[in-house]
């Protein structure tokens, strides 16, 4: 690419989108390191004895054991040290042992990831749908019936109770009518794919195995249901903002003063402006989602994240509870800084910035 | 104060913010006189098990032997005022923060940003969930670990209007009037920044059951026998069948945590004209 003589120098040399991506870089890792300074110092914030809340009140009984876990996490050393020392053991892939699965936690939360990478990735992907549909339409539609509708409908989706909404698909579709399978992944007829990425629907499609693919999205059915009602109403109150404001732009009116309309209006106009806040928000979007399986996987025996946190939660066990949060609060970081990195990437001006 | 009177032009009274607001009412009244009216001791467990709803037991029985109903209503004297008592909290904490933080400047704007930032660094329940079982579970630790993930919103906000309303003319007028800064502040800063907040805190009451209920749904929350609508829900795992005794409280969750946002979303429309569905027909 031939340089212009008259470019100014500065921006010649550096790439304002390099220095971009660097910055949002470096502010992840500072996050990721005050990340596990939070959930270091709420470990050492538990009132009573924190030998005995990550022990167990029957290993906390064995001196030898007591001793053995003093010297490992280097309890008798001070604060700043012993935040190395777990921040070392982290590095290692050791987040303590789990008290009701009696297994490393960090094993634990492998084998849970994948489960609940799939549940949140398919709601993300059906609350984007819905959600713009539901919000381009009202937009569309301004002040009219069916923008009322749309307002209504997306104030009740975030007022459910997500647990509650989780108890109900599965008494009505499961129990009652016995249209959807009611817990798990896969029907056990079914032999788990061999892992590839991890996510069933995409490992039994790498395998050929279709009726394995069809009962895998049978399963995903009632958790994407039940997780996506909020993000749907969170979306759709965002496009209709973002579409509404786009629909003034100069370029817009340039677009229809040309003829154009339908379809060619609403994807290549509308939607591409309005697209940049709506990737912000699934960005937002994305962390109620890994809050709401929480709350939701336990009921449909999901084996992901959410069942682990419940049943650590619901058996007060602090290391697996940690290591949820730790676990989770990457995934969170690293969603964000893709948003921010597509961000940078699309629109020029959140460079500077 | 020319400036604060208070008058209720015709277009700031909506059908949702009205109907909002009478459920809202109507859960308040009970959360207060819930006691006068009660059918049965909430607490008590000598009706017989796991009846369906009937005439004696609007709402059915739980598996221990106790009236739905009565821990229904009584339960509204558990969720609703916590809630709204830690969005107060909060609400007034992150104010201040967001205000000296945006007033001030300098290394105290980057020390209480970079707060607001680690704590948002979380999904608000994961954050919650963590907090509330290294405080040990109980309604109160619950609550605080509500304030704990929701206070970086106001100050957040508060921040951003503060920096948007200090260069503002009539703000850099008064200041050239001789207005200290705490005068500044109070009288020129503040009146215009209740609003916003006004409605970011009505929408948060909604999240804060939402999340009350949540954590006591995970056993982090109220303790049994507390009648609470997330552990009446929880309690409702152990028996699919009877389906009155988790459906009801989840209705009363919803309902509650609706009229809030219908309330919060009509009060956006009156602080905010831009952002609604403005009768003029004119956008930002």
């Amino acid at each position: 690419m031939a340089k212009s003589i008259n470019a100014p120098r500065r921006y010649s040399v550096k790439s304002p989108l390099i220095g971009y991506l660097l910055r949002r870089f470096v502010t992840s890792i500072l996050l990721l390191i005050g990340v596990t300074i939070v959930t270091f110092t709420l470990t050492n914030l538990v009132p009573g004895n924190p030998v005995a809340a990550a022990l167990g009140e029957g290993a906390a009984s064995n001196p030898d054991t007591v001793a053995a876990y003093v010297e490992k996490y280097g309890l008798d050393k001070p604060l700043p040290m012993q935040y190395l020392t777990y921040v070392g053991n982290l590095l290692q892939g050791d987040m303590g042992t789990s008290l009701h699965t009696r297994q490393p936690v960090a094993d634990d939360l492998v084998k849970a990831v994948p489960a609940t990478v799939e549940v949140a990735l398919a709601s993300i992907v059906v609350s984007l749908a819905v959600g713009t549909a539901l919000g381009a339409v009202a937009a569309y539609r301004r002040g009219r019936l069916s923008d009322q509708l749309v307002r209504v409908l997306s104030l009740i989706g975030l007022s459910i109770p997500t647990f509650w909404m989780a108890l109900t698909a599965f008494n009505i579709f499961f129990l009652q009518l016995g249209i959807a399978p009611g817990s798990g992944r896969l029907s056990p007829i079914y032999a788990p794919p061999p892992s590839v990425t991890g996510l069933y629907t995409v490992d039994t499609l790498l395998a050929g195995q279709w009726e394995s693919f069809v009962d895998v999205m049978a399963h995903l059915m009632l958790p994407v249901f039940v997780l996506s009602l909020f993000t749907i109403g969170l979306l759709t109150r965002f496009v209709r903002t973002s579409v509404l404001e786009v629909l003034d732009a100069d370029y817009v009116r340039a677009g229809r003063a040309k003829g154009l309309g339908g379809s060619r209006m609403l994807f290549g106009y509308v939607l591409r402006g309005a697209s940049l806040p709506i990737l912000t928000i699934v960005g937002i979007a994305f962390g109620s989602l890994l809050s709401g399986t929480v709350l939701v996987e336990a009921v449909f025996a999901w084996p992901g994240l959410g069942t682990y946190a419940y049943l650590s939660a619901t058996s007060l066990d602090l290391p697996g509870i940690m290591g949820v949060g730790l676990v989770v609060g990457v995934i969170y970081l690293g969603i964000n800084f893709i948003v921010d990195m597509l961000y940078g990437v699309l629109d020029p001006r959140a460079r500077l910035a | 104060m020319r400036r604060l009177r208070l008058r209720i032009p015709k277009h700031w009274v909506s059908p949702l913010g009205v109907i909002g607001a009478a459920i809202a009412l109507a859960w308040v009244v009970i959360a207060f006189t819930a006691p006068l009216y009660l059918p049965h001791d909430p607490l008590a467990q000598g009706l017989p098990r796991l009846q369906a709803p009937g005439i004696d037991t609007l709402m059915g029985t739980d598996a221990l032997g106790r009236d739905v109903f009565s821990r229904l209503l009584s339960g509204a004297r558990v969720t609703v005022p916590v809630a709204l008592l830690l969005v107060a909290v909060s609400m007034l904490f992150g104010t201040i923060v967001g205000a000296v933080s945006g007033f001030f400047g300098k290394w105290v704007d980057e020390g209480l940003m970079r707060l607001t930032d680690l704590v948002m660094a979380f999904p608000t329940v994961i954050l919650a969930m963590v907090v509330a079982a290294s405080l040990g579970p109980s309604l109160w630790n619950a609550a605080i670990a509500a304030i704990i993930v929701s206070w970086p919103q106001y100050a957040r906000m508060t921040r951003s209007l503060v920096l948007s309303l200090r260069t503002q003319n009539y703000v850099i007028a008064g200041r050239l009037l001789g207005y200290s800064p705490a005068k500044s502040l109070i009288s020129d800063i503040a009146p215009n920044i209740v609003g916003p907040i006004l409605v970011l805190a009505t929408l948060d009451i909604g999240t804060a059951i939402l999340l009350l209920s949540g954590l006591s749904f995970l056993g982090l929350g109220a303790q049994p026998p507390t009648a609470e609508w997330g552990s009446m829900i929880s309690a409702s795992l152990q028996n699919f069948d009877s389906w009155w005794i988790g459906v009801f409280p989840g209705l009363a969750i919803l309902t509650v945590v609706m009229a809030f946002n219908f309330i919060g979303d009509s009060l956006r429309d009156i602080f905010d004209p831009t952002s609604a569905l403005s009768k003029t027909g004119v956008s930002s």
